[in-house]
């Protein structure tokens, strides 16, 4: 992958905003965001509801996925394009989704909803019609998704890219700055992890920075290109920013979004952790 | 967002003594501005979250104690640093003009 292949810009949507087997899709972390005004012709996919499982803590099964995209109108051959808020987070986990699911050509709009309303470009309210599909998925790749155990596996022997905010990292807080502190049972990282925060990946317009400055950070910062690495964050949407960067901009062969991340993590029983700023020994 | 008060946003079901609540207006002049990006950045400039404001020109965080600064991002518009200092039991209220 590429930037030119999994990434367009906000002038390439607006010109084809009316392109045949183009299919917009917005996926936001406040889930009544597209509701009150989204770009012309894009369909809603709710993280909440149509991607997680509502009973366990997983992902819709394939059969699911299908169901899904199949009643909103989007085809096997149609070119994805996601967009959304919060500099993209929930759509860059939307796009790992698509391709943990072997959509062939899913692409995001770079700087995401953002990018679009500093541009002062429209947003519509009105509903689009898409008729019915027949979608087929593939099983899961699980050469992207990350398990606890090959995370614990991981300690000392892989990259392990922490990609929360460095409070998070260290154990001052347990979630992001605009949510309720809340969630797993003990705050820190998983020992070895380097602190890259996602942030580093995006201008402040929520644009991906250039290749070479990319490339620049996750060196800086400690990451062994001659070794595979496991990215998460919270709950394996940031990492799914992160993850894009590594494997889609960058092109590093073997990247795993570990989706579980620390809110998983920092429940586990009898799993080492590290507090502070630093990685800490394997 | 529902609940705004004249004086800031409502704190209903809000611990307040638990959180270090930064939050406030944007405005672009008496207006208030729906459209814009407030960044949380802490005390090294390091990005640690960001929210659109709402349809009052409000916006919430929930932070810690210490010394923060707000990047708001609007429309036609320079960005706007703001320092505010934060901490656990109080709500930082801020005013930001575009």
């Amino acid at each position: 992958m590429s930037r030119e292949s999994s990434l367009v810009t906000a002038q390439w949507v607006e010109d084809n905003l009316d392109t045949d087997g183009i299919v917009l899709i917005e996926v936001d972390e406040d889930t009544t965001s597209y509701d009150k005004g989204h770009i012309r012709g894009a369909i809603k996919l709710d993280w909440t509801t149509d991607l997680q499982d509502q009973v366990r803590r997983d992902f819709v099964n394939k059969e699911q996925f299908e169901a899904l995209l199949s009643e909103r109108g989007v085809s096997n051959d149609d070119t994805v394009v996601l967009y959304g808020g919060n500099n993209n987070w929930f759509a860059a986990y939307a796009y790992w989704y698509f391709k943990l699911y072997g959509h062939r050509d899913v692409k995001l709009l770079d700087g995401g909803r953002k990018k679009w309303e500093l541009d002062s470009r429209e947003l519509v309210s009105e509903l689009p019609q898409r008729e019915k599909t027949t979608y087929t998925a593939t099983e899961q790749d699980h050469s992207i998704r990350a398990f606890r155990d090959e995370v614990v596996a991981a300690i000392g022997a892989q990259n392990l890219v922490d990609v929360r905010s460095p409070d998070e990292y260290a154990g001052r807080l347990l979630a992001p700055a605009h949510l309720p502190q809340e969630q797993a049972q003990r705050a820190g990282h998983i020992p070895t992890a380097a602190s890259v925060p996602w942030s580093k990946a995006a201008n402040d317009d929520g644009t991906f920075k250039s290749d070479e400055d990319l490339k620049q950070i996750y060196t800086e910062a400690g990451v062994d290109w001659s070794k595979d690495t496991i990215a998460y964050c919270r709950i394996g949407e940031r990492s799914s920013h992160t993850w894009f960067v590594l494997k889609e901009l960058l092109g590093q062969e073997n990247v795993k979004n570990y989706d579980g991340s620390w809110t998983e993590y920092g429940s586990l029983v009898g799993v080492p952790v590290a507090l502070g700023d630093e990685p800490g020994e394997a | 967002m529902c609940g705004a008060t004249e004086g800031g946003l409502s704190l209903e079901g809000v611990n307040v003594a638990k959180e270090a609540v930064i939050q406030g207006q944007v405005l672009r002049g008496d207006e208030p501005v729906p459209n814009a990006y407030v960044r949380l950045l802490d005390k090294s400039g390091e990005f640690t979250a960001e929210v659109p404001t709402s349809a009052t020109g409000h916006f919430r965080f929930f932070a810690g104690d210490g010394e923060w600064t707000l990047r708001t991002l609007a429309p036609k518009a320079d960005p706007v640093d703001t320092r505010v200092v934060a901490a656990v039991g109080s709500v930082a209220e801020v005013q930001v003009a575009i």
